[in-house]
């Protein structure tokens, strides 16, 4: 009864394949079984949205006359790295202005980084572009200003290193003042717990011995169809364990996605600043899951309850990078509003937007229904889990 | 009568004057000040919370010292184009005028219960919650 992928892509060219969300293949499980439910299914689709801010945008201007080799580069006066060939260019979702003022004004308000660049970018909005060159014999030319649209440049490839955290930390912050944060304002003595993924929506919690996602795998991307390139940087999956060894769900996988800018959409793509912390890009994901077998779809199906968070203080403990943690939530306790830490009730807010998953689980359902989207099988999978994640440590 | 907010903006030429106090003494006029941001010589603005019989002459006379009044509610709007849905203003909202619809986990604006502190307008990573004036 296993499934190939050719299998499940001639049933969508025929119109025929069954796709579900993740979320409704929950209910079908609960409903008919996981046996039953495996075999109808042919697609599970997932999805995320929230702050990636390892993500950005190579471009490639086209040449003017006479050429210039662009030594620096500034895309609205945000900063884009330049060291590449003459007329490339990469604009990174955290670069600010050189006079934005960080965090001098603390917390600094972050109002306008490379995040909103690629935004406005998509969004078809004219770009003001300065370069500066220090002149060679094939490129005489020194300085060039002038606006451009998306649609004007030969090239816009969003190319991110670290998307689409399988899973992330709810932060709490036990200090006894404000602390401003990647995951938000976090208020003093427990005031608040603040988590970003989309649970039982998200892809990387829903394959998570990377048995389907790998090299090639095709996937939405930022509202346009993009691929996974390679596994994220700090890509360290395992399996959460509780001291009695029960699981708690997988954490530490991460992709690195590649995709043509100019399908995209500023819905999906949309420049974000964290207060006192910084500029970055919230980056919409969808990643299809083919059924192929039953222990696939058990995986696929697992539900908020099953699936864990740890609880991190960002007072203390994270910043010095001590470890440990204060335990671990599900999502479904964390959706509900409320969690219990240190014997405290503490009240949970989201970063990531469960809506917006929800919208992309659906859309990328909707395309593999019209033929529009078809399964890509991976040229190798991903690293699997280890048993303990040993990340680099700089001395 | 239930206690209504109102938003009072002062031009900086009436900064200096007495209006509060004339306020309470001449309309007798139960007030609880929600936010108050006033300077000599510059524009000012207060939150306040009014109750009394004479409240629509209170504010007839504040109008007619120069003072533009607006409803509360006016005052802090959420651009729905803007606003993703994160939710990151949620647990940031001190009077839960912010909150997540369940199981939706859409986020609601319930503006009768926003008491314009503009916390949400730092909290919000999309700058999607706006003052307007």
């Amino acid at each position: 009864m296993d499934k190939t992928y050719a299998e499940i892509n001639a049933k969508i060219k025929e119109g025929k394949a069954v796709v579900v969300t993740a979320a409704e293949l929950i209910d079908l499980v609960a409903e008919k079984g996981l046996a039953q439910a495996a075999r109808e299914v042919d697609v599970v689709t997932t999805g995320t949205f929230g702050p990636m801010c390892s993500s950005g945008v190579f471009l490639n201007f086209g040449h003017s006359a006479p050429r210039i080799k662009m030594h620096r580069v500034w895309l609205n006066n945000v900063p884009a790295y330049s060291g590449i060939a003459a007329v490339d260019a990469y604009i990174g979702a955290t670069e600010v202005p050189e006079d934005d003022p960080l965090n001098s004004n603390y917390p600094g308000e972050f109002r306008y980084g490379g995040g909103h660049v690629i935004q406005d970018l998509v969004a078809r909005k004219p770009i003001h572009l300065k370069a500066t060159g220090y002149g060679t014999d094939c490129y005489p030319r020194r300085e060039i200003e002038t606006t451009f649209t998306l649609d004007d440049i030969n090239e816009a490839v969003l190319f991110n290193p670290r998307n689409a955290y399988q899973n992330y930390n709810c932060a709490v912050n036990l200090s006894n003042r404000i602390i401003y944060t990647y995951m938000g304002i976090l208020k003093p003595g427990l005031g608040n717990a603040h988590y970003s993924t989309s649970g039982q929506l998200s892809p990387l919690l829903k394959d998570p011995y990377f048995k389907t996602i790998g090299l090639g795998t095709r996937i939405f991307l930022g509202g346009g169809i993009g691929y996974v390139a390679w596994h994220g940087t700090q890509h360290f999956p395992f399996i959460q364990r509780e001291a009695n060894g029960n699981e708690l769900g997988p954490n530490g996988g991460t992709l690195m996605v590649i995709g043509d800018l100019k399908q995209m959409s500023p819905r999906w793509l949309v420049g974000t600043s964290y207060l006192g912390y910084g500029a970055t890009l919230s980056v919409g994901i969808g990643v299809p899951i083919p059924i192929l077998n039953e222990e696939i779809a058990r995986l696929a199906a697992a539900k908020d309850e099953e699936l864990y968070a740890p609880v991190v203080d960002y007072g203390e403990a994270y910043p010095n990078r001590l470890p440990g943690n204060l335990g671990y939530v599900s999502y479904a306790q964390l959706k509900s509003g409320k969690i219990t830490v240190n014997g405290k009730e503490v009240p949970t807010a989201p970063l990531s937007s469960y809506p917006r998953a929800l919208e992309i689980a659906s859309l990328l359902k909707e395309w593999i229904q019209k033929g529009r989207f078809l399964l890509a099988e991976p040229v190798q999978l991903l690293p699997p889990p280890t048993g303990q994640p040993e990340p680099a440590k700089l001395k | 009568m239930a206690p209504k907010k109102v938003v009072l903006r002062f031009s900086a030429d009436i900064a200096d004057k007495p209006i509060i106090y004339r306020l309470v003494k001449d309309y007798d006029l139960v007030i609880n000040i929600l936010k108050a941001n006033v300077n000599p010589q510059k524009e000012g603005t207060m939150v306040l919370e009014v109750r009394g019989d004479l409240y629509a002459a209170g504010l007839d006379y504040l109008r007619h010292q120069g003072v533009l009044v607006q409803d509360l509610t006016q005052e802090i709007a959420r651009n729905e184009d803007l606003c993703t849905d994160c939710g990151a203003c949620t647990a940031i909202c001190p009077t839960g005028a912010l909150y997540l619809e369940r199981p939706s986990m859409e986020v609601q604006f319930d503006s009768d219960a926003c008491v314009v502190c503009y916390l949400c307008l730092k909290a919000c990573p999309v700058r999607a919650m706006e003052a307007r004036f």
